[in-house]
């Protein structure tokens, strides 16, 4: 008998059975793009906040290397001032900045404050990027810097002054994540050194924790609150917690910050250490922060 | 050996069936622009990928929207952020043939003028559309130019009236490739 099942009858099956294969996988060949392999790439998470301010405090955004954002900030006076003052709007602190990317990853400001005639710089490092694919980091999160030089006469003009007594540093960690497209979220450990402090009991040295968001409503429009609880016993018993509430609206290129808060400085050693502002009996400033960005490097051509 | 004779046609034919010409790309070109009186914007990648099957005609693009870059960083990220919306939608599509492959000899020295049909998927939405293409080939060197304009409204991207007289409703798109054969497997 002669066994049809033998190895040579397999093999030519097997070979013929190959054909079919090959003639079905150019049918179904549908996509053809699966034949190169996808290189896995590192998806950076960008626009966890429209700005690189969430309100008074730094939010993780930089300002894009090559490009100088322009920013006016101003508060009114506060809304108890009642009729007389038009709730405010007689008074105005201001300040007029200007902040540049070095890289996308680095920037530098400078800025004026109307408030106590403060002169600010500061420097900005994004040391972590949230990223999702090949490169997976969950937080954003930058160290920032500043000083600020405060130029108004000397309250005891009679004592002997130094000029270091002017002096107020910032050191400041920004740790933040955007959850969603709608929701983002950042921590922010301060703290502000100060040279020469009014009393005793109040520190030099300042610890405070800020927190800061944002709910996008739309597109283009953003709801963001920021809270600055200052660690107990620093700083004198008049001071508050800064809180404020605004909104974000964008229009192409520039940002409008509209919103309410308990703090007349713009610069951190003055909001963190120095808002005067009781929510609860109308010690609040209606204020806003505009900013315009202007390329000075073109990206393409870096 | 009438055995090994039918072995050897067998094997040959496998060898034909798999050999059926593919070429590629991973460096396509794809650049776009609006001009309007206000404002010109323009963004370009260099990592778009496709597929040409010379078999069946049939070629594939595919686009990472994150990559293109623009001249204004703020710009980039309103593309990616309200018009593209690059989260939802990571990726830019075509899908069709070459109407007239036969006339396209890619092992041969020359120009051919091809007409491409398909779909293109952009932000979502996916679109019938009809291009025209030159191949050029030279010194086993295959380029591949073609270009069409799209509209915006056609794809689902909303413009904002505040912004409506610095973006183009139509938009001038230009793609560029260098196609490798693909290595047969």
């Amino acid at each position: 008998m002669k066994p049809w099942l033998n190895l040579r009858t397999i093999g030519l099956v097997f070979l013929l059975g190959l054909h079919f294969i090959g003639l079905k996988a150019q049918d179904e060949e549908e996509d053809l793009l699966s034949l190169i392999e996808d290189p896995e790439i590192t998806n950076y998470t960008f626009a966890t906040f429209k700005t690189n301010r969430v309100i008074n405090l730094h939010s993780v955004e930089n300002t894009a290397g090559g490009v100088l954002d322009f920013k006016i900030s101003h508060r009114f006076g506060f809304l108890n001032g009642g009729f007389y003052d038009l709730f405010g709007l007689d008074q105005a602190s201001i300040r007029i900045g200007a902040d540049y990317g070095l890289t996308n990853n680095l920037m530098v400001g400078f800025g004026r404050s109307s408030y106590e005639k403060t002169y600010d710089g500061f420097i900005k490092y994004k040391f972590l990027r949230q990223s999702t694919g090949a490169r997976r980091m969950p937080i954003t999160a930058a160290l920032m810097a500043s000083s600020a030089i405060k130029t108004v006469p000397f309250s005891e003009p009679d004592r002997e002054n130094y000029f270091s007594s002017r002096l107020y540093y910032t050191f400041q960690a920004i740790i933040g994540r955007k959850f969603s497209e709608g929701f983002s979220l950042q921590i922010s450990p301060t703290m502000v050194h100060r040279n020469l402090v009014k009393t005793w009991d109040e520190s030099n040295d300042v610890y405070a924790m800020g927190v800061g968001g944002r709910i996008k409503l739309t597109k283009r429009m953003s709801i963001n609150g920021e809270y600055i609880y200052v660690l107990p016993n620093q700083i004198g018993p008049d001071y508050r917690n800064s809180l404020s509430v605004g909104v974000d609206i964008e229009t192409g290129g520039h940002v409008f910050q509209l919103h309410f808060t308990n703090s007349t400085s713009m610069i951190e050693k003055g909001f963190v250490t120095e808002s005067v502002g009781n929510w609860l009996d109308g010690g609040i400033h209606f204020g806003f922060n505009v900013s315009r960005v202007f390329t000075i490097v073109d990206n393409n051509k870096k | 050996m009438k055995n090994i004779i039918t072995i050897f046609v067998l094997l040959i034919g496998l060898v034909v069936n798999v050999s059926a010409q593919k070429y590629f790309t991973k460096t396509g070109n794809i650049s776009f622009h609006s001009d309007t009186p206000m404002e010109k914007i323009e963004a370009v990648t260099n990592s778009a990928t496709s597929v040409l099957d010379m078999e069946t005609g049939k070629i594939q693009w595919a686009v990472l929207v994150k990559s293109f870059s623009f001249e204004k960083a703020l710009m980039e990220e309103h593309f990616n952020e309200n018009y593209m919306e690059s989260t939802k939608f990571p990726k830019a599509k075509f899908t069709g043939s070459i109407d007239n492959a036969g006339s396209l000899n890619l092992s041969k020295d020359g120009k051919y003028n091809v007409t491409v049909t398909g779909n293109l998927e952009i932000h979502g939405v996916t679109k019938p559309v009809t291009s025209s293409a030159e191949f050029v080939v030279k010194g086993g060197k295959i380029t591949a130019n073609s270009g069409l304009k799209i509209l915006v409204a056609d794809y689902g991207i909303d413009i904002p009236s505040l912004v409506k007289d610095k973006i183009a409703k139509e938009i001038d798109i230009k793609i560029q490739a260098t196609y490798e054969a693909m290595a047969k497997s």
